[in-house]
């Protein structure tokens, strides 16, 4: 059912924004390949009619009352940042260079 | 080794609480201890003595001054590295997060300070608790003290060893697909995953989110379940949080009576791929429960076979979303940033040196059955096995009131054996993750060696949704009758680090 080829492991590693060299590009294909192969299994359940569960345990939503509650400093929020501008995240460009 | 070693959390506490015994004197104990075996262990990713002591210094204080704390307080605790703390680095093993120091402490760690336990360190683990063996950390394996050349089970291999080792009288876990049970069979100590939402998820790092849950280890069920009342019960800040009181864990440690108790044993836990002296040691422990009044049936769960390729679905699935966050943008690792890359190809720099393989694998993997096409066949399907896998305990729970089986398929095998045959390790959870998909509780206590290898083995004993009570009992009973066979604790047997 499967055949996870290379193309399709550099398509899934773009989607996950994982630059992969080439030699990890061939090791996953045969990893995932081998893997998908096996987790594949789950199509020989009879299950047409089975709901599916996405939590073990019935959700509710939970709200709690709309109180103004303390959070993090700006210095706290930013003691972890790469890099900081004026109490700001500063992040490389985001947005396509004009030509 | 000093005699405080030794010493059960329970003593411990009570040795501490009538002030017989410092808690920096045992927390020193334990610092040198770590200090002896660390070299050949290597448990620990972060261990800053000051900070230790001065935790220590303060419940002291606290005793000295008359306030009444809980029964550990001034027991120590090595602490899983995936909850954040804000005194200690918190890394989840992995690169992408080397040196980050949180702001804000996880609610575990919240409440084990509010006891008063002592946090000895962070322990290691693989990274972002995805592995079986500990061997994917990034900061090197974690030997198991049985045998120096082999795992210590995983991912809370750090924490299974530290308390093998006595270099801690307990420790925290995070169990996702069996993350602390494995771990605490192929180390001979207790190890319990608790009903989901029994305990906060709140500033774990998260793996996978309809999974994961927060747990005890111990060298015996009492001291496991004291762990367990001290840091589980609703939490508001984390929206799965089961509004109900902590079941009597402490109470069914204590009380050990299992008299008139209906055992299933699992039909499909066994056979090809189980290790002879896994099984024998299982089927002892299953003769034993009977000699002590159990009713044993045989119960058959017919979607368990297909519970492994399930969740190496969902879970991989949950994974490549939550760990979407570490974008190299607010915190942690950032490479590439020279000005003239993109944040997209900063990103995928960071992401590609910060992540070992088998993040990258899980990632790539649950990307795969999340998308257009696959989803159905794939991530739909897996949630659709899940629903039966809940319907078989359903079913068994209304025959019985525990099930038992092996915790795992083999004793501790060989660090490097499975290394980069991702499948082959993932049958080390065949049978734990079906509790992990149905969220009910279930907990490791060691029934003994097995022949071949000498090594330890695990009993699961699993209980429905919030009888986590059951799971102390049964183990308690257990450990009770096999320590008077052993003449002690099946740790007493393990070869002088």
């Amino acid at each position: 059912m499967s055949a996870i080829t290379r193309d399709e492991v550099a398509h899934l590693a773009r989607l996950s924004r994982l630059a992969l060299a080439d030699e990890e590009l061939d090791h996953f294909a045969a990893q995932l390949d081998q893997i998908v192969g096996a987790v594949a299994r789950v199509a020989e359940v009879a299950a047409d009619d089975i709901p599916p569960s996405s939590h073990a345990l019935p959700l509710t939503n939970v709200f709690r009352p709309d109180e103004v509650r303390r959070g993090l400093t700006p210095d706290q929020a930013l003691s972890g940042a790469p890099a900081v501008e004026d109490d700001r995240f500063r992040v490389p460009r985001i947005l396509g260079e004009e030509a | 080794m000093t005699e405080l070693l030794r010493k059960t959390a329970a003593e411990l506490g009570r040795l501490i609480g009538s002030r017989e015994v410092s808690a920096v004197e045992v927390a020193q104990a334990h610092l040198d201890r770590i200090a002896e075996v660390e070299p050949k262990v290597n448990a620990f990713l972060h261990v800053d003595p000051d900070v230790t002591l001065a935790q220590a210094r303060a419940v002291d204080d606290r005793i000295g001054a008359g306030e009444r704390l809980g029964p550990l307080a001034g027991v120590p605790v090595a602490h899983k590295d995936v909850f954040t703390t804000t005194d200690m680095p918190t890394t989840a093993g992995s690169k992408i997060l080397e040196g980050w120091r949180p702001p804000y402490d996880a609610t575990v760690t919240g409440r084990l300070r509010e006891a008063g336990l002592v946090i000895l360190g962070k322990t290691n683990l693989d990274e972002f608790a995805m592995g079986s063996s500990t061997e994917n950390s990034a900061y090197g394996p974690t030997r198991n003290p049985w045998d120096l050349s082999r795992i210590p089970g995983g991912s809370s291999g750090g924490s299974s060893a530290s308390v093998a080792a006595y270099e801690a009288p307990l420790s925290t876990g995070t169990d996702t697909g069996g993350s602390i049970r494995q771990p605490a069979a192929v180390t001979g100590i207790v190890g319990m995953k608790p009903t989901y939402g029994g305990s906060s998820r709140y500033g774990l790092i998260a793996f996978a989110s309809s999974l994961d849950t927060p747990g005890p280890f111990a060298r015996n069920v009492l001291d496991a379940a004291l762990l367990h009342e001290a840091f589980s019960g609703h939490d508001v800040m984390d929206s799965t949080s089961i509004h109900a009181e902590v079941p009597p864990v402490v109470e069914a440690a204590r009380q050990a009576d299992i008299a008139g108790l209906r055992v299933g044993v699992v039909k499909e836990f066994g056979g090809e791929g189980y290790q002879p002296g896994v099984l024998a040691r299982f089927h002892e422990a299953v003769e034993l429960l009977e000699s002590l009044g159990a009713k044993v049936v045989e119960v058959s769960c017919p979607s368990f076979g297909y519970a492994l390729p399930a969740y190496y679905l969902i879970a991989p699935s949950e994974c490549s979303s939550n760990l979407a966050r570490f974008d190299a943008m607010r915190y942690g690792l950032r490479i590439g940033d020279d000005g003239t890359r993109s944040a997209e190809e900063v990103m995928a720099l960071t992401r590609a040196a910060g992540f070992g393989p088998e993040v990258k694998r899980r990632i790539m993997l649950g990307t795969y059955a999340l998308s257009s096409g696959y989803y159905d066949a794939y991530y739909g399907q897996a949630q659709k096995v899940r629903t039966l896998i809940s319907r078989d305990f359903d079913a068994a729970f209304h025959q019985v009131d525990v099930l038992v089986s092996p915790t795992t398929p083999t004793t501790a095998f060989p660090i490097g054996e499975r290394a980069d045959d991702p499948m082959a390790m993932y049958l080390a959870d065949l049978c734990t993750i079906p509790t992990n998909l149905a969220g009910n509780a279930a907990i490791s206590v060691p029934c003994g060696l097995a022949d071949e290898d000498g090594l330890p083995v695990g009993l699961q004993i699993m209980a429905p949704v919030l009888g986590d009570d059951r799971c102390y009992r049964v183990g308690a009973a257990v450990e009770r009758a096999l320590e008077d066979r052993w003449g002690g604790p099946l740790l007493a047997k393990a070869p002088a680090l």
